[in-house]
């Protein structure tokens, strides 16, 4: 995708998600106190309330829950065609990361593959993006 | 007439089409006006205004008038307002203008959406297009990975249907025949040419599995509604129809976390609103920004089981005007243009009202359905003509 990335604005909220990379953590935000994940990240648990919540790094491996194979060039120089897909995270129940399949033909993709993450560094963000786990 | 109903009791809708040079505004007050005029109601009496989602600064072609501009313009004396992007989708300001008028807070209120999308684009320095360098809110979950369009969003929920259900390209290829069938049946539909399933699967591919034809375009045009208390009717000279019951849900606002719920939290919903059943309904007005949500609708309102959808409306003829349950009589947005879901309550309407000309339902229709959304975001509107 010869374009670069729209870059997140980082926040409070987002900076653990959007930076983790660079140590090679995907975080998503957990609470101590009923140990479920709220994604998007927020500063209160959206389960029980709790305000005791933290970024917590997980395996970065999941599922693909769906995809579609993207052909539209929605902005000049946009290569196409390419994998946009639901991940479910196998550690984080009810999260899902909208992300881009890479590594593999866009054809080779199906609900259900197992995918693992990895990250892509465009100045201080780190994009997590997954690949067919091998 | 009881008082503690709401009615449809006038519709408009202003020039439709591609790169207007009518401004938006402008386009609204033409769309208020034959709403008057069709209503019999005058400027002075009327006492509220909803829209969806309101004004948006950062996104103007896609809502460049909110209710104080309209307010503002025409002078009106109001003291009933609702706008906002939190509403259970587009047809939701339509449901709360009903519960405003049965509460007694308003009389008569115009509802109103005005979409500039394709102007917008034509003239990128009156009408910025969206910041796409960087994000916040809920695009920095979707647009980092240049998923950018609605288009995108909902392909994934279809292709999941597709996989668990067996929904299939041929099926889903309905909806977008059925929509231009009906379109050139429609004067004021932007598509006039007729679509075959051959041009349909030979079509470039958007987002799989929604080619060219599974997805609406961007379209000038305002929608106006107005909705009247029932003990308001003696001031109207239009033909009243009724809003029997009206139902919406939320999943999540974010839609990367959403499933394909709104569909059908809103169909249980609205069933419990009335004793009217899908078996009462003569004719349904599916939101269709998309191919796949009429397929949910009718799945969420129980036209038929979960799962099934594709195969109700499979070779199409069930849902052709002439069909036991005819969809998107006016050509949907698929046909008629990308009026952003109020089109389908103004369809509904011109149907129960028998004013649909060419494409008149036959038999005197009294029930139908209008919906919007469908996915993270739903609303339903069951309208009556008693
Ligand atoms: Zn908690």
């Amino acid at each position: 995708m010869s374009v670069p990335r729209p870059r997140p604005k980082l926040d409070a909220d987002n900076r653990a998600f959007w930076t983790g990379g660079a140590e090679g953590k995907l975080n998503i935000t957990h609470c101590a106190d009923c140990g479920e994940f709220t994604h998007p990240p927020r500063p209160v648990c959206r389960h029980c309330r709790s305000e005791n919540v933290a970024p917590k790094s997980v395996a970065g491996t999941g599922r693909v829950d769906s995809y579609t194979v993207n052909h539209q060039p929605w902005m000049p120089g946009l290569d196409t065609p390419f994998v946009i897909a639901r991940v479910a995270l196998d550690d984080a129940p009810g999260v899902y990361l909208t992300s881009n399949i890479v590594g593999c033909p866009v054809d080779a993709v199906d609900i259900g593959d197992a995918v693992q993450v990895r990250f892509e560094q465009q100045d201080d963000i780190w994009y997590p993006l997954f690949g067919k786990a091998v | 007439m009881m008082r503690h109903e709401a009615y449809i009791t006038g519709i408009g809708l202003s020039e439709v089409g591609v790169r207007l040079s009518r401004s938006p505004l402008g386009l609204t007050v033409d769309a208020v006006r034959e709403a008057l005029a069709d209503a019999g109601l005058g400027f002075d009496q009327i006492d509220g205004v909803a829209t969806y989602p309101g004004r948006m600064p950062a996104f103007l072609g896609f809502s460049p008038v909110g209710t104080e501009d309209l307010i503002e313009t025409l002078g009106l004396r109001t003291r009933w307002h609702a706008g906002g992007g939190e509403m259970t989708a587009q047809l939701g300001a339509i449901a709360l203008a009903a519960a405003a008028v049965r509460a007694g807070h308003a009389r008569h209120v115009i509802c109103f959406r005005t979409v500039y999308e394709a102007a917008a684009l034509a003239r990128p320095e009156e009408y910025p297009p969206l910041r796409r360098k960087e994000v916040d809110g809920a695009s920095q979950w979707t647009a980092p990975y240049f998923a950018l369009s609605a288009a995108n969003w909902t392909a994934q929920f279809a292709t999941r249907h597709m996989k668990r259900y067996g929904l299939t390209r041929e099926q889903l290829a309905q909806v977008a025949l059925n929509a231009h069938a009906n379109a050139a049946r429609n004067p004021r539909a932007i598509v006039k040419k007729p679509l075959s399933l051959d041009d349909y699967m030979s079509a470039r591919m958007i987002s799989t599995p929604f080619c060219l034809y599974d997805c609406d375009r961007f379209t000038d045009a305002s929608t106006v509604i107005i909705v009247s208390a029932g003990d308001a009717l003696d001031e109207v000279t239009g033909v009243p129809v009724r809003v029997a019951a009206t139902a919406g849900s939320v999943d999540r606002y974010s839609w990367d976390q959403a499933e394909w719920a709104g569909a059908y939290a809103t169909g249980r919903d609205l069933w419990r609103q009335t004793d009217y059943t899908a078996a009462d309904v003569d004719l349904v007005q599916f939101y269709d920004g998309f191919a796949f949500q009429p397929i949910t609708w009718l799945e969420g309102l129980g036209f038929c089981e979960v799962g099934e959808g594709g195969r109700f409306i499979e070779g199409g003829a069930r849902i052709a005007l002439d069909g036991a349950l005819p969809m998107n009589t006016g050509g949907g947005q698929l046909g008629a243009g990308r009026l952003h879901g109020f089109g389908m309550a103004h369809e509904a309407v011109t149907q129960l009202r028998g004013h649909a000309g060419a494409r008149q339902v036959a038999g005197a229709p009294r029930v139908a359905i209008a919906t919007s959304g469908g996915g993270p975001m739903a609303a339903a509107l069951l309208l009556a003509r008693d």
